[in-house]
C-alpha cells in the first residue's frame, strides 16, 4: 500500500518521472494495473482536485498533476485495454466557430484526460456541424463547447439545435463553459450543464457518468 | 512634459485612460477579430479614442497594442504585420498628444500557456515581446505598460524584454488577481507578494493591478501591494463584473460610483489610477474631478 501512497504523492507534486518509475515498480511487484489506477493515480488526482477547490493549490499544480497522471496512464493503458475504468467516457471538446481563444478549452482537456476520460480536441474556431459529426462518429458521451466572447455565444445554441436535429441531444450531454456564460444562459440554450472552470467540468462529467 | 517617474516621486497622482475594447466595439470592431487589425485599417478610430480620453483628463494614453505580440497576432494570421500593427497604434496616439500626455505601449499576455503547463517556450515569448517593443520605440513611447498578466514567468519575460529594448523608458507591470481564501491570487496562483518580488527583481519601475472585480476589489489589492513595496503603484480597476444582458455585457459600476470610491483607493498610496474593462471617458472625467477634490487641501 505504501507504493500506492508514493504514487499518489508524486502525482500531487506533479513529478511525472517519479510517477512513471513508481508505476513500473508497482507492476513489477505484481500489483494489478487497475489497483494502481484506483489506489494511486486517481487518489492523487482527487486530493489535488479537492485542494484546488479549497484554493490551497492553484492551476499550475493541477496542470502538472494531470501531466504526471498521463505518465502513469501511458504505462497502464496498454495493459488495461477494454477495462472501462481506463476509458471512463469520451468527450469531444472545442472552441466554437468565430473564436480562437483556446487556453480555457485546453485546460478543460488536460483536466478531463487527467481524470481518465478520452478527449477528442477539435481545436478552435470549430463549426457547429463538426462537433456533431465527430460526436456521432466517435460515439462520444459528451460534447464540451468553449468560448471567451459574447458574440460567439449564439454559436453554442446552433450546436445544441443541430444535436436535436440530428437526434443525439438525448444521448450526448452538452457542456458549455467560458467567461461570457452563466447557468441561466446555459439553461436558456438547452445545454445539459454549465461548467465554471476546468475542474468543475470534470465534476459535471463525473456526475453524469455516476448517474448513468 | 516632465519625466513621469520624477513626477511620481514628487507625489503627483496621475490619471490614466480607461478601456479600449468597449470603445472599439462602439466603433465597429467585431469581437472575434483581432482588435489590432484596426491599427492598420482604421487608425483614425484610435486617434479619436485617444482624443476623447485626453479631453476627459487622462495624462496617460495607451496605444491599442495589448495583443500585439507576434505570438498572439499569429492566432489571427497577422504575425508578419507585427511591426506595422504596433507602430501604427502608437503613431495614432502620438498624433493627438502635444506634450500634454504620456503615450504608453500596452503589452498583454501572449495568449498561450508557457511550458511546462502549455506549449509556449520562454525564449519565443521573450523574443515576441522584444519584437513588439522594437516596433514602437522609434515611433516614440513615454512608458511601457505590461498588464493583465496572470503568469509571473510571462510577466517577468515581458519586463525583461522591455528592459532589453527600452532600458530608459518608464516601465509599469500590473497583474490581475482574484480574491481567494488564500488571499489575492492570479489564476496561476501568484500572490501579490510574489508579484512584487518577481516584477521588481526583473526591473519594473511601477507595479500594480488592473482589471479584476471593480474599484473596491482593487482597493484591497492596492493595500496588499503597499504591505510589500514602496514602489509607485498603478491601479486600474474595471467597472465591476459585467452582467450579461440581451444587448451584450453591461458593467455595473457607474462613473459616479467609481469617483465616489476613488478617495479610498488613493488613501492606499496609489500613484497612477485609470480604468480597465467597461470604463469610459465619462468614468475618467468623474475620476478627474474626484482626484482634484482629493488633492486640493480642504477640498
Amino acid at each position: 500500500m505504501e507504493l500506492m501512497e508514493q504514487i499518489s504523492e508524486s502525482l500531487q507534486k506533479g513529478d511525472a518521472p517519479a510517477v512513471d518509475r513508481l508505476t513500473r515498480d508497482a507492476l513489477e511487484q505484481g500489483t494489478a494495473p487497475g489497483q494502481i489506477l484506483d489506489d494511486g493515480l486517481l487518489v492523487g488526482m482527487a486530493v489535488i482536485g479537492q485542494k484546488f477547490k479549497a484554493h490551497e493549490v492553484f492551476l499550475p499544480h493541477v496542470l502538472l498533476a494531470a501531466k504526471a497522471m498521463y505518465a502513469g496512464l501511458d504505462i497502464l493503458g496498454p495493459l488495461m485495454e477494454g477495462d472501462e475504468r481506463l476509458s471512463r467516457g469520451k468527450v469531444v471538446i472545442g472552441t466554437v466557430q468565430g473564436d480562437i481563444h483556446d487556453i480555457g478549452k485546453n485546460l478543460v482537456g488536460i483536466m478531463l484526460r487527467g481524470a481518465g476520460y478520452e478527449v477528442i480536441d477539435l481545436g478552435k474556431d470549430v463549426a457547429p456541424a463538426r462537433f456533431i459529426d465527430v460526436a456521432i462518429e466517435e460515439d462520444a458521451q459528451f460534447v464540451g463547447l468553449s468560448t471567451l466572447l459574447t458574440t460567439t455565444r449564439p454559436v453554442m445554441k446552433q450546436v445544441i439545435e443541430l444535436a436535436r436535429e440530428r437526434g443525439i441531444y438525448d444521448k450526448v450531454r452538452i457542456l458549455v463553459g467560458g467567461a461570457p456564460l452563466n447557468r441561466a444562459y446555459a439553461e436558456e440554450i438547452g445545454a445539459h450543464a454549465y461548467c465554471f472552470d476546468g475542474m468543475n467540468a470534470v465534476d459535471c462529467v463525473n456526475g453524469f457518468m455516476n448517474r448513468s | 512634459m516632465r519625466e513621469l517617474l520624477h513626477r511620481l516621486s514628487a507625489g503627483d497622482i496621475i490619471l490614466a485612460d480607461g478601456a479600449m475594447g468597449t470603445m472599439l466595439m462602439q466603433r465597429g470592431w467585431q469581437p472575434g477579430d483581432a482588435p489590432e487589425r484596426i491599427n492598420l485599417e482604421r487608425p483614425e478610430i484610435l486617434a479619436d479614442i485617444a482624443r476623447l480620453y485626453k479631453e476627459a483628463g487622462a495624462e496617460i494614453l495607451l496605444a491599442n497594442t495589448f495583443g500585439g505580440s507576434p505570438i498572439k497576432l499569429a492566432q489571427y494570421g497577422l504575425d508578419d504585420r507585427t511591426e506595422a500593427i504596433n507602430a501604427a497604434a502608437v503613431e495614432a496616439v502620438r498624433g493627438v498628444v502635444h506634450e500634454d500626455a504620456y503615450v504608453g505601449v500596452s503589452i498583454g499576455p501572449c495568449g498561450e500557456l508557457l511550458e511546462p503547463y502549455g506549449e509556449a517556450r520562454a525564449d519565443d515569448v521573450l523574443a515576441g515581446y522584444v519584437r513588439q517593443l522594437k516596433a514602437v520605440v522609434d515611433v516614440g513611447v513615454d512608458l511601457t505598460c505590461i498588464e493583465t498578466m496572470t503568469d509571473l514567468t510571462e510577466a517577468v519575460l515581458a519586463v525583461r524584454a522591455a528592459r532589453l529594448v527600452a532600458p530608459d523608458i518608464p516601465l509599469a507591470a500590473t497583474m490581475t488577481f482574484d480574491e481567494t481564501p488564500s488571499g489575492y491570487r492570479t489564476i496561476m496562483g501568484v500572490s501579490v507578494e510574489d508579484a512584487v518580488e518577481g516584477l521588481t527583481g526583473a526591473g519594473a519601475d511601477m507595479l500594480g493591478s488592473n482589471c479584476g472585480y471593480g474599484i473596491e476589489h482593487l482597493t484591497g489589492i492596492a493595500a496588499e501591494f503597499r504591505k510589500h513595496t514602496k514602489m509607485p503603484l498603478q491601479i486600474r480597476p474595471n467597472a465591476g463584473l459585467p452582467e450579461l444582458k440581451a444587448g451584450g455585457p453591461v458593467y455595473p459600476e457607474t462613473p459616479a460610483f467609481m469617483a465616489e470610491r476613488l478617495g479610498r483607493l488613493l488613501e492606499r498610496g496609489v500613484n497612477i489610477v485609470g480604468g480597465c474593462c467597461g470604463t469610459t471617458p465619462e468614468h475618467i472625467v468623474a475620476m478627474r474631478d474626484a482626484l482634484a477634490r482629493h488633492t486640493t487641501p480642504g477640498g
